[in-house]
Formats: structure tokens, C-alpha cells, sequence
């Protein structure tokens, strides 16, 4: 098992906002954590990035517990955060912007390299190289932040809501660059408000309600799942 | 007013506004670059400052110099000043750290709101300075005759001298620097990364504090070289030499747009030669008044500053 949660809570101030989260995702999974607006999906990932002290329980990757680990050492160990609204550099280039997908690494001729993949998956950013990531549409700035954290060459990685405020052909299109990102060897945590693509993509998925998983299993099952569908996929 | 004063002494007043622009400008860096990162003003750099120029008189001590006595030869000349500024920019820049570490970073941790940082940077401004005020029994202390000012280039009335070629010259070239460092290489990167979205350089594997005690040590060490500067221009310093420079320094951050390195440069300048026409103008009391209504004035039309924040921005 590559990574786990294992009863992890979260406060912020006093209020709590995970209450005691467990899950688990295999190594080459694509896993899905859907819910609504407020259950506690980005704080999950802000636990498992490091961006979030816990506030009880653990988070071990690798069977290492990385509960206490700063984020920027997580980073070095694999886990990488695409976070919610893309965290793309604004006034840096596209070309500066993946550059610091690779800020940790030091093995100048595979960052080359992972930069010629990244522009043969995404060639949308070899067009828009020299341009700064605060003047690209939502689509392209959502590629820019998937290739940036490629450029750290992941062994998890973690996507906040990638497919928030693009048009439905762009979100099409953004869904396909992850599975096939997952087809290379990534392993992938997904979370999501659009329930349909991302139980139809992913191979697991948890729901999640006011701070507690409150259902889990193959992305199939929960689409046929009456309950999840009267709640996520606005079907009576 | 004296308009016949400023037109007949335009350009001296130009040259002396440029050389005191720029040590403001150098001065400005440490407060531009930790807002960038930081969104804090750290009052204590006027402190740091300080420390440079008493680091660079008692260097120049050890070498058994005093106000007293002659100037050396050219060669001992040179020497001299590389040991000034270097024993400067250290100090002031260990000095920035310093205060860093002990008045702003156990604050970070605690999550601390940001008035309570305003208040430790005063606290360290103030033990700073009046330690070394009872450390010097707030006395002055001159420096050496190492250049004399002598006339170098001389057009029509204007005259330039050595120092303050070496004044403007040496900013422009530390500017430059900077800029190339923070635009162009992995470790700038990161800063600008921290400056514009911290959450997102901490997922790109940055340590941010790391980063935040590379800015404070290059903002020292930026002051430490003007605190030299400073020194050759005016001849001496005492315990409380930063605090009005400082202000001046944190004006001209403002002015060109706090947070952006050019804005520095450009916020200098302007004050500088702000300074010594309005003191042509009025008379030299009004310099300090010309300065501020100027500041006030550019701050009504542009509210951030003659660039805006750009370490945020665009290119830094």
C-alpha cells in the first residue's frame, strides 16, 4: 500500500474538520474522494500534503509515518499536490513555472528529459512557453499546474477539484491527461465535485460527508449506487 | 523660492541627489524584498544598517586607522575599502538574520498576527540601537581619511567627485546583480515563488524558511554595503545613524512600488533628487518636507508605487 490514513483528524482553530479519516491507495490506483462543498475533501489533501499540521491520528506513505514531516520534504519523498484553483506562479513564465516542478532535483540531464514528456502530454504548454501563467485561460493553467508536478517526478499525486470552473470539453480533455498520466505508472488521488467523470475514471472512491468517509468502493459500484446517486449525481 | 538657485546649481544638485539616491536605493532592498516574502516591514533593518557602518570603523580601527590619520597609500587605499565593505555587508547581514531568527521566526511558528510582529520588529529595532548606543557611550564615530573628496569630471559648473562615482556606480552594479539573481537562477526562483503563492512553493518542495533567511541575509547585505557608503559620503557614524536613513530608505521602497526590486532603484533616485531640488528650491530645512509631500503626492495618483509590487508580478 502506498499510502494511508490511518484515523486522521484535522481542526482548524476550533473547528474540526476531519473527524478521524482512514483510507488507503495501492500503488498504480487511480482513487477518487468525492462529497460535497465543505465535507473535507481539500482538507484531506492539505493533511496528506503537509500543508496541515494533524490535529490526531496518522499519515504513513511508503509504510513510513510522514505525519510530522514538513510539506517541502513530502515533495522530495514523492507526494505531490496539484492544490485547488491550480496554485500556478502568475507573474512566472510557463517555462519558469515548470521549472520549479523541479526546484528539489538536482539530476539536470532527467529534468531535460521530463520536460520534453511533459511538452509531448501537454503540447498546449511548448506554444505557450515564454507567456506568464497568470495570462493563460483555466484550462491551459490547470495543464501548466498537472506538468509542474510532473516535474517533480511523482510517485503520488495528488489533484484538488482539477476540473473546477473549465467548460465541460475542457474537462473531457483534462480527464484524459490524467489517466493517462496514471498509465505511465502514476499513482493518482483524485478529488472531485464532478462525481460522474471521476467515478467513471477512477479504479476506487471514497465519499466523503462533514468530515467522515461515509462510503467507499470500486468507482462502478458507487455509480450505481442509489444513495450516491440521489446525493452527487443529481439523479432521483 | 529660489528658482534662479536650483537652475544655477541644477546640476550639482542632480549629482549629490544620484549618489544620495543611491544609498537609499541599496538601503531600500532589505524592506522591499522581506515585504515581498513576507508582506512585514522590518523596521529593524534601519538597525541593520547601523551595524554595518560600525562594523566597517572598527575593521579600519584594527588596521590601526583613526580620523586622524593620513591617507594611506592607493594600493593600502583599495585594500581597505574591499576589507570595509566586506566586514559590512557581513555584519549587517549576519545581523539580519539574527533578527530573523530570534524576533520573527518563533512568531511564524505561532501563527502570530501580523500586529504583533510590527511590535517585535520596533523591540529589536530599539535593543539593536541602544545597545551599541551604551556600547559607544553614544558617541561618534569618525572614519579614517580614506578618499579625499576630489573633483573627477567637471561640465560647465557641475563637478562629480571620486566618491560619489563610486557611490552610484558600485549601487548600480549590486542592483544588476541582484536582479540577475533573483530573475534568472534556482535559489530567485524560489523566492519569487514564495512571494507570489507560499502554499503552492512549499508543494513544489521550497523551504520556505530557507528561503526567508536567504532574503533577509541578501537585504543585509545590500545594507551593509551602503552603510560603507554612507560612511565615505558623510565620515562618521553613532547608535542611531539608521533610524532616520531608515525612514528615508522605507520611503523610497514605497515610492517605487514595495515588494520590487527595480522599484527600489527607481524609488531612490526619485527621493534622492526629490531631496536636493527641493532644497535648492526652498532652502536645505525644507529637504525632508519636499521628500514626504512628494511621497504623498505620488501615493494619491499611484497607491502602490511608481511600478507596483512586482516580486508578486511579472519579472522582479
Amino acid at each position: 500500500m502506498l499510502l494511508e490514513l490511518a484515523d486522521v483528524s484535522l481542526c482548524y482553530g476550533r473547528i474540526r474538520a476531519l473527524h478521524g479519516i482512514s483510507l488507503i491507495v495501492e500503488e498504480g490506483e487511480i482513487v477518487a474522494l468525492i462529497g460535497a462543498n465543505g465535507a473535507g475533501k481539500s482538507t484531506t489533501m492539505r493533511a496528506i500534503s503537509g500543508l496541515r499540521p494533524l490535529s490526531g491520528g496518522a499519515v504513513r506513505f511508503d509504510s513510513t509515518d510522514i505525519s510530522r514531516l514538513r510539506a517541502d520534504l513530502r515533495v522530495i519523498r514523492g507526494i505531490v499536490q496539484v492544490p485547488e484553483g491550480r496554485g500556478v506562479f502568475p507573474g512566472m513564465t510557463v517555462a519558469e513555472n515548470l521549472a520549479m516542478g523541479a526546484y528539489a532535483r538536482r539530476d539536470q540531464a532527467a529534468i531535460r528529459d521530463d520536460l520534453e514528456k511533459v511538452f509531448v502530454l501537454l503540447p498546449r504548454l511548448l506554444e505557450r512557453k515564454g507567456q506568464a501563467g497568470g495570462t493563460l485561460s483555466g484550462g491551459e493553467q490547470q495543464m501548466l499546474a498537472v506538468g509542474r508536478a510532473l516535474m517533480s517526478r511523482p510517485r503520488l499525486l495528488l489533484l484538488d477539484e482539477p476540473s473546477m470552473g473549465l467548460a465541460p470539453m475542457i474537462i473531457q480533455q483534462i480527464f484524459e491527461i490524467i489517466e493517462e498520466i496514471n498509465r505511465q505508472g502514476t499513482t493518482i488521488l483524485l478529488v472531485e465535485q464532478n462525481a460522474q467523470q471521476a467515478l467513471s475514471r477512477a479504479h476506487r472512491a471514497y465519499v466523503l460527508e462533514t468530515g467522515r468517509i461515509v462510503q467507499s468502493g470500486t468507482g462502478k459500484e458507487l455509480l450505481d449506487d442509489s444513495a450516491v446517486k440521489e446525493a452527487y449525481l443529481g439523479v432521483a | 523660492m529660489h528658482f534662479h538657485s536650483l537652475f544655477q546649481n541644477f546640476g550639482e544638485l542632480t549629482v549629490t541627489g544620484l549618489a544620495q539616491g543611491a544609498i537609499y536605493a541599496l538601503f531600500a532592498l532589505g524592506y522591499t524584498m522581506v515585504y515581498g516574502v513576507l508582506r512585514l516591514i522590518n523596521f529593524a533593518h534601519s538597525e541593520v544598517f547601523m551595524v554595518g557602518t560600525f562594523a566597517a570603523v572598527l575593521t579600519w580601527g584594527l588596521f590601526g586607522l583613526d580620523q586622524d590619520s593620513a591617507t594611506p597609500s592607493v594600493g593600502a587605499v583599495l585594500l581597505l575599502l574591499l576589507a570595509g565593505f566586506l566586514a559590512a555587508a557581513l555584519a549587517a547581514g549576519i545581523m539580519a538574520l539574527i533578527v530573523e531568527m530570534v524576533a520573527y521566526r518563533p512568531l511564524r511558528r505561532r501563527n502570530a498576527p501580523p500586529l504583533v510582529f510590527l511590535i517585535t520588529a520596533i523591540g529589536a529595532s530599539t535593543v539593536i540601537s541602544e545597545a551599541v548606543g551604551i556600547g559607544t557611550h553614544r558617541n561618534v564615530s569618525s572614519v579614517p581619511p580614506l578618499i579625499r573628496p576630489s573633483t573627477v569630471v567637471q561640465i560647465g559648473n557641475t563637478s562629480v567627485t571620486n566618491i560619489q562615482i563610486l557611490i552610484v556606480g558600485l549601487a548600480l552594479v549590486m542592483m544588476v546583480v541582484l536582479d540577475l539573481f533573483i530573475g534568472k537562477t534556482r535559489l530567485g526562483r524560489g523566492v519569487r515563488a514564495v512571494a507570489q503563492d507560499p502554499d503552492s512553493a512549499a508543494l513544489m518542495g521550497v523551504n520556505k524558511n530557507r528561503v526567508i533567511s536567504l532574503v533577509f541575509l541578501t537585504g543585509g547585505l545590500m545594507a551593509g554595503i551602503a552603510a560603507v557608503m554612507y560612511l565615505l559620503k558623510i565620515g562618521g557614524t553613532r547608535y542611531d545613524a539608521g533610524f532616520h536613513l531608515g525612514i528615508k530608505a522605507f520611503t523610497a521602497a514605497v515610492l517605487g512600488g514595495i515588494g520590487n526590486l527595480r522599484g527600489a532603484l527607481l524609488g531612490g533616485l526619485a527621493l534622492g533628487l526629490a531631496e536636493n531640488y527641493g532644497s535648492g528650491l526652498f532652502g536645505t530645512q525644507w529637504r525632508d518636507v519636499v521628500a514626504f509631500v512628494l511621497l504623498v503626492v505620488i501615493l494619491l495618483f499611484r497607491p502602490t508605487g511608481i511600478l507596483g509590487e512586482s516580486m508578486g508580478r511579472a519579472r522582479a
